[in-house]
This record gives structure tokens, sequence and C-alpha cells, in this order.
């Protein structure tokens, strides 16, 4: 069993993303569509013996491959995962394969071209998550945003340009102060390995400027609070297939590099600005619900609620206990599977009538019965519900912070009271009442294709929710292993 | 008999040069007009000549010197001269048409070319002041009349004129600082006054203010802020063809200046030229990136990003460690290969009558076109050093050099810097990719150019992901050609 899992993980979506752009113009977009569905259903296959193979037991990194590649500044093509990156690439594959679905019949100009990006950008955000160089990580990291880019530019609504310049330079300034500290920890220890980092002693004060460096890079990706702004301009922009790769995978990267970054490089540093970190978490937790709870638009309010979510899992990381850490990462996980689902039935909306005000509807259960059950399932399980998936973190998250402080569970735990405000009355005005007007009397239900994806996500939802062993049986080693190294001062 | 055999020997590609200017210019005199591409070719092959002969003559990791020290034939000179004739060879591809749909195509642009080649030739071989400055203005000269070949155009006329005046002017500065390190020094032979300085020179006030002249000699040749006044202009108001010969090759020679100059003969002063160049960096990635977003017309814009180039660059060089010289060069060949995609894709899209200058040229770009607007993408990202191309690996070696030489502070504001540099180089995709086409005319260009421009363009790829080759030439050069 020595295939390059990892390698062809990465590099079947995009050549078959490549092939995909070598169908042309838009006279083959029937080829350019199957082309696409084949080429993510084998990306999604070959990610799969990553969790059939793993070894539970095992922390450090597994599937590790190996080779020189450049060897004037002695950066190496290394890949390897842990239980962190494993469950998140597989999240990747699977969600690529949705979102091709998705953009089937709905994505008319230049479809090959959109196909393609969403093939490619699954390959290089795969490739992020199992990257073990400095340089790779960052190659892949950066390239991930040039189809980002497009996709949002292209295919996007009328503020298009505005947000995707913005997605853009938010992301590319942060990721440059991370590549200076890269260049920084290159030159101490004269190479550019993850696992030589770890094992790298610094002092104090460069563990604070690299941490920050790094918070710069990984605080936008996340979004944390204060510099979230792009993330509901960019969602609210986005065609659905962008806002569910943003929503489901794009923010995790962030949340990861933090685990893999920033807090075993600098872990003093983590340790002494946790509290710094926490309130900024708390802050998006508590204040971007409060903002969640105003909006109009029904994307921009997914969107915030994303950014509150996002601030449980960073709270879950720098409380610095299993339980907390756990229970980010299953949130990170489910959080992929609940706003995918909720962008996706956003989606279906707009597609018919082309409006994503809240104002705009009303009594959608009426005309579309089979679809508002969803809607009203994934509404439940974004605001928390127990046997959903998002219960399981936001509970795991709110008992590790209970052991830490009891105000921090205090705070965290207002998202069950908020979460469910902003949802459920996002649901309701939408989903219940007397029929808003004549657009939304003629709509029609789901058709198959819709109702395969949700219905898809919505196994998964609760799945999770009542049975989340597989993913605990995945982190738990390597989550240990991570907090016992995080333990240890690296000071010099 | 022999030394000059041996002299000879060591300049037999700027003797091959010069044979074929001389005779395209003869040739020219008694063709028809009808089979003027007999010239295209004679100076293609005359290119393709100087290049074997440099490629066979190429000892490794020897240097020789030639008529009495004045002239030395070393790796370095040797890679750049081979890159020097890959550049021309395809910048004279990529013009082809365009000069000939504005009445251009004739014996003069050739001649001129070539003899501007055989300046920087020489530039990059120089090993005494006097070689290096003859190389600088037998190139400056040619470089004046190439800009004002579309005589009828007031624009290109004018530009000329500004780049002649600042041209002469910069001269002037060189020399002036030259004559202040021969009085001190004693000599004009770079090697001497490298030993004399070593020696522990007598008056080194005397010798920093010449190194100032020299300083600001060498910006106005590079464009650096504050010396950066006739780029823009310039770039504008040439003939595209001609802006891609002044943007993309002449940089090579000036690199190759630089390292004569400065590290060779100036190494002692590194503590004074350092600082000189670390200000003309940090004001020209400041003025350059943010001059550059407000440029409507594309070959400004291009301009001022030659600018911040131009910064980028000398963080290499202002770490003044071979570390440092060998990112430059990296920096700098990496810039020519973007720079001539770049200058490539608005000669593509000009026609007769129609100079694709302008931003707005550029919308829609991927309706008439996916490809070329593939490859415009490619190089756009290459420029703003967004992996996985080229233009990545370029900056991230000029910034750990600069970084290893302790400047964290500059490398920090450099990278910030980038990233609003990244906001014009984002405009344009945006234009490619987000706009409607404002003319749908169909694009028409040789098949030799729409090949070697998207192989330019994909090679900014497959380098941005297997650098190393590269990497290797450059180290190789610098490392074997100095001590």
């Amino acid at each position: 069993m020595d295939w390059p899992i990892l390698s062809l993980s990465i590099w079947v979506p995009i050549f078959a993303g490549v092939l995909v752009l070598c169908t042309g113009g838009d006279q083959n977009a029937r080829l350019a569509r199957w082309l696409a569905l084949f080429g993510s259903i084998a990306a999604f296959l070959v990610t799969l013996p990553l969790y059939t193979h793993f070894n539970m037991m095992d922390g450090g990194f597994q599937f590790q491959e190996g080779h020189r590649w450049i060897t004037s500044f002695n950066i190496n093509y290394h890949l390897g995962v842990d239980g962190l990156a494993v469950p998140l690439i597989i999240l990747t594959s699977f969600t690529t394969v949705i979102v091709v679905i998705a953009g089937w019949e709905v994505i008319e100009k230049r479809v090959a071209q959109y196909m393609a990006a969403f093939l490619i950008m699954s390959g290089l955000m795969i490739g992020v998550f199992a990257a073990l160089d400095a340089i790779l990580y960052y190659m892949f990291w950066e390239a991930m945003l040039i189809p980002m880019f497009l996709v949002i530019g292209i295919w996007g609504g009328p503020n298009r340009v505005y947000a995707t310049i913005k997605f853009f330079l938010y992301t590319f300034i942060g990721s440059l102060l991370m590549l200076v500290a890269f260049i920084y920890l290159y030159h101490q220890s004269n190479s550019f390995e993850l696992v030589d980092y770890y094992q790298l002693p610094l002092s104090f004060k460069a563990q604070i400027l690299i941490f920050l460096a790094f918070f710069m890079a990984f605080a936008v990706k996340v979004p944390m609070w204060p510099v979230h702004t792009w993330l509901p301009d960019a969602h609210v922009e986005a065609p659905t297939g962008g806002s569910v790769v943003l929503a489901a995978i794009a923010l995790k990267l962030g949340g990861y590099s933090f685990l893999r970054f920033a807090m075993p490089i600098a872990p003093d540093a983590a340790h002494y600005l946790s509290g710094f970190m926490i309130t900024l978490s708390l802050i998006a937790v508590v204040y971007i619900a409060l903002v969640a709870l105003v909006q109009k638009d029904m994307k921009k309010l997914i969107a915030y609620s994303s950014i509150s979510h996002m601030g449980f899992v960073t709270l879950g990381f720098f409380i610095f206990n299993p339980l907390g850490m756990e229970g980010a990462i299953v949130q990170m996980i489910s959080h992929g599977f609940v706003s995918s689902a909720m962008f996706l039935s956003v989606g279906v909306l707009y597609d018919r009538m082309h409006s994503r005000q809240i104002a705009d509807y009303g009594g959608v259960v009426n005309t579309m019965p089979t679809f508002a059950a969803f809607a009203v399932l994934f509404g439940m399980a974004n605001a928390g519900l127990p046997g959903t998936s998002g219960f399981v973190g936001e509970f795991m998250v709110i008992l590790g912070a209970l052991q830490a402080n009891f105000w921090f569970a205090f705070l965290a735990s207002t998202t069950l009271i908020l979460g469910a405000a902003y949802t459920l009355w996002m649901v309701k005005r939408v989903f219940y009442g007397e029929i808003g007007n004549a657009h939304v009397a003629a709509l029609k239900d789901l058709n198959r294709r819709e109702f395969f994806i949700l219905s898809v996500l919505a196994v998964l939802v609760i799945g999770f929710g009542v049975y989340p062993h597989p993913i605990t049986e995945m982190t738990h080693a390597t989550v240990n292993n991570l907090l016992a190294h995080l333990a240890q001062s690296k000071l010099l | 008999m022999n030394a000059i055999q041996s002299d000879l020997y060591a300049a037999l590609p700027e003797i091959i040069i010069l044979c074929m200017a001389m005779f395209v210019l003869l040739l020219d005199l008694f063709l028809k007009s009808h089979n003027r591409s007999l010239i295209y070719i004679f100076t293609q092959l005359g290119l393709a000549a100087a290049a074997v002969v440099t490629a066979c003559t190429h000892n490794v990791s020897v240097v020789s010197y030639a008529f009495n020290g004045m002239f030395v034939d070393d790796p370095l000179s040797d890679v750049l001269k081979l890159m020097m004739y890959l550049t021309t060879s395809v910048m004279l591809v990529y013009t082809r048409q365009y000069v000939s749909l504005r009445d251009m195509f004739r014996g003069e642009y050739f001649a001129l070319t070539l003899f501007a080649l055989l300046g920087m030739m020489i530039m990059v071989s120089g090993q005494h002041f006097l070689t290096l400055y003859m190389g600088l203005e037998l190139l400056s000269l040619c470089l004046y009349a190439l800009v004002a070949m579309d005589r009828d155009n007031p624009r290109a006329t004018e530009a000329a004129m500004k780049y002649f005046v600042l041209g002469a002017l910069s001269s002037g500065m060189l020399l002036y600082g030259m004559s202040m390190l021969y009085g001190v020094t004693g000599t004009l032979d770079v090697a001497e006054v490298a030993n004399a300085l070593l020696q522990g020179a007598p008056d080194r006030s005397v010798l920093v203010l010449g190194v100032v002249f020299l300083i600001a000699g060498l910006g106005f040749k590079l464009g650096a802020v504050p010396f950066q006044m006739w780029v823009p202009d310039v770039y504008h108001g040439a003939p595209t063809a001609v802006t891609l010969f002044i943007g993309s090759v002449t940089k090579l020679a000036a690199f190759a200046f630089m390292i004569r100059l400065l590290i060779q003969g100036l190494y002692v002063l590194a503590i004074d030229w350092q600082g000189m160049l670390a200000i003309m960096a940090v004001l020209s990635i400041l003025i350059g990136n943010i001059t550059a977003i407000a440029q409507t017309n594309l070959k400004r814009m291009l301009a001022y990003s030659t600018i911040s180039h131009v910064g980028y660059l000398l963080y290499g060089f202002m770490s003044a460690g071979t570390n440092g010289y060998v990112s430059a060069m990296f920096y700098i060949m990496a810039y020519v290969l973007m720079t001539l995609g770049g200058f490539g894709i608005m000669l593509l899209l000009s026609r007769k009558g129609f100079e694709a200058d302008n931003l707005e040229d550029l919308k829609g770009l991927n309706q008439r076109s996916p490809w070329y607007a593939f490859l415009m993408l490619i190089i756009m990202f290459s420029m703003a050093g967004v992996p996985p191309t080229l233009g990545f690996y370029a900056k991230f070696a000029v910034l750990q050099a600069a970084l290893q030489a302790g400047f964290v502070g500059l490398v920090i504001f450099a990278v910030v810097m980038a990233a609003i540099g990244g906001f014009y180089y984002l405009r344009v995709v945006k234009l490619m990719y987000f706009d409607d086409a404002l003319d749908n005319t169909p694009i028409k260009a040789p098949i030799d150019m729409k090949v070697l421009l998207s192989l330019n363009a994909l090679l900014l790829l497959a380098l941005g992901m297997f650098p190393q080759r590269l990497m290797d030439i450059c180290a190789y050069a610098i490392t074997h050609s100095f001590q």
C-alpha cells in the first residue's frame, strides 16, 4: 500500500480541473459538467483511504511523502497529515462534489471555467491541509486565492468587484506577513520544515512577533472580529458554490493553521496572548450574533452566523484543554456541513426568485413543503439543537470553557439563545405566515438534483449529531499530542 | 600576436554583433521594400550566432581578462549575454508585426537594436570605468534614436527629447563620480580601484561624494526614485516595441553595471552605498506602487510597476552579500521574463492604427480570447508576486536576503507595499475577466508570436513551480565570477 495518497488527493482534482478547462467554450457545457462531476467524484474517492487506513492511535503525521524540491533554500515537497487534517481534507473533497452538482444548471455562462475553478481550488486547499513544508504550504495557501478571486468576480452578484478585491487584498496582506515570519524562522533554523520549527527554541519577543504575524494571516481567514468585514461582502456577492466553499472550507484554513503553525511554533506567545484571543473570540460570538439578528439579507445573516460560529472555534483552541480543542474541531467539521446546507438553501430560493431579501418572502412552506422541512432542519442545526451536529461542537466547547473560567462559558452559551433567535426568526419570516406575494405563490418545490444534495447533507448533519465518534476518534490522539507540545515552553 | 588573438577571442560575440549590425545597415541599402524581411532573418541569425559563440567559448568557472584588463569574460557576463540574446530575439518576434504596420520595419530599427545590444554587452563585460561608460553611451544613443523612430508622432519625439536630456545629465553625473574616484585612487580600472580602496584610501569624504554621484547616475539609468521622472513619459511616448526593449533587456545591462561598479569596484564602501540604495529602494517601492494605482494607461502603469520592481531589486543589492546578489540576479531575470510577456500581450492586441495601451483595451479579454486572458492573468499574478508563479520566488529571494542582512523593518514595509501593489495588477485581471468587451475585433498575430508568447507566460508558471534551475544558474554566475 504505497500509493502517494496525499499527492493524488491534491493533483487529481487539479488535473481534472485543467481537463475541464480544455473543453473550451459553452458549446461544450454538457461535457464540461459531466467531466467535472466525474473528476470531483474521483477526487473524493482518492481521499477516502486517508480515513480507512488512518492509524487512530498515532498522534503524529501519517501518509508522509517527501522529495527535495528547491535545494537553494532547503524547500521540500513534504506532505503528511494527522487527525486534524484528515477530516478537513475529506470535507473538502466531499464539498467539491456538492458544489459541482449544485452549479449543474444554475451556471449558464462559462461553465467550464466555473467547474475548473472549483476543482483546482479543491486540490489547492487539500494542499494547504497536507503540506508540512512552510513554503509549500504558503504556495497552496496563496494560489487558492486566484480561483476564488475569479469565482466571486465572474459569477458573483452586482457588487462583486468590490467584494472580490477586498477579499483578495485582505488575505494577501496577512499572508505576506506570515511569509516574513517563515523567512525569519528559516534564517533561525535553516529549514522550512514544520517539524523543525516545532523543536526550534525562540526568544519570547520573537515568539510574540511570529505569533502576531501568523495572527494577521489566519485571523483574516477565520475570520475573527475585527478583521471579518470582508466575509459578509464576499458571501453576499459570491455565487452559491463560492459561498459554500468559502464557508465550508476556506474559513477552516484559518482555524486549522492556528493549530498547525501559530500555536505550536510559538507556544509561549500563544499562552501569553490567550486572553487576547479569547476576548476577540467572545466578541465574535456575542456581538456578531447580535449583528446577525438585524440582517435583512439571508446570505448576510448566514455569513455573520458563520463568523459567530468561528468565534467558538478560536475560543475552543485558546482555552487549552482537550474538550475545548476537540469541540472546536468538531465544530469546524459540523459548520462545514451546516453552513453549506444553509447557503445551498438560500441558493435554491435565489435561483427561483432572484432575491435574497427576507422581506421578499413569506409563507414559502405553502408552496415548497419539502424544501421547508429541510430548511427548518438546517436552521435547527445552525442554532445548535441537540441531535444535530451543530450541538456537539458547541456543547463540548462550552464544557471546556467551563473548566477554564465560568464567565467564558457563560458568554459563550449566550449563543445558544442568540443563534436560535436569529436563525429561527429568519426561518419564521421566510417560511411561515401568509403567502407573501404572487411570486412566492408561484414557487415550485425542489427538483431531484436539489433534493439529492440537501438530503445527503441532512443525513450527515443528523448522523454526526447523533454519533460524532468518527471525528473525535480521529482527532483524539492528535489533540493530546498537540496539547502536550503546547504545555512545554520553547523559550531560549 | 598571441595576446591580440586571445583578446579578440574573448570579445568574439561582440565582434559578431558589430559585424551583423553593419551588415544589416548595408544590406538595407540594396533591398527592395518587399524583401525587407531578409533583414529580420539576418538579425535573428546574428543573435543566434553570437549565442552559439558565447556558449561555446564559455569556460566553466574561468574568469579571463582581455585588452589589458579592460574587458572580462566571466560566467556572469556569459549568462547575462545569453539572456540578452534570448530577450532581444523574442522581442524581435513580438514586435515584427507591430513595426511593419507602423512603417518602422527598416534597416535602422534592426541596426539600432543590434548596436544597443552591443553597448549592453560591453557594459556587461566592462572591467574599466571607461569601457563601462562607452558601453553605456552606445546603448543610450541607440535608445534615444529608437524612441524617436516614429518621428511623426509628437509624443514620441517629446519622449525622446526628455530621455536624451535627462540621460545626458545622468551620464554627466556618472562621469563626474568616476573622475572623483580617479582623483583619489589614481586609476580607472575596476580591480585596481578595489585594491586601492582596500589599502585604505586617503580621502574618504571625496570618495563618498564620488559614490553619491555614481549612485545618482545609476539611479537615473535604473529609474529608481528620486531619479524616475523620465520613466513614465518615455514608456508612454515611445512606440510599444521600443518600450518593450527599454523595459526588458536594458535592465539586464543596468544590473551588470551595478555589479561591476558597486560590488567589484566599490565593495569596500558598501557601508556608504548600502544606505543610499536603501533610501532609493524604499522610495521606489512606495512611489512606484502608489502612483501605479492612479494610472489609466497600461504603459504608464507598467512604468510605475517597473519603478517598484527596481525597488525590490535594490533590496537584493543593499544586502551586500553573495546571497543578496544572487537574489537580485534572480529577480532581474524574472522581471525581464514578466515584462516581455506583459508588453507582448499589448503588442498582440495592437493593430494598424490602434494602440492597445489603455487599461480599457483589456476589457473583456476573457470573452475575446480565454487563452490570452489566461496568459495575461499569469503575468499579472507573477508581477504581483503571488505563487505559484516565478514572481513569487523573485520577491521571496530578495526579501529573504534583506532579512538575512537584518533589514527587518524594511522587509515588512516592502511586504505591505507588495499587497498595495497587488491592487493594480488585480485591476487588470478584473478588466479582463469581470468586464464586457468593448470591441470584438478578432486578435490576429503571426503564429510564431502566438507560440512564443504562450511559452513565455507558461514559463513563468513552470519556473514558479520549479525555480531551482534558474536559481542554480544565477548562483553559478555570481559565485564564480568574483570572490
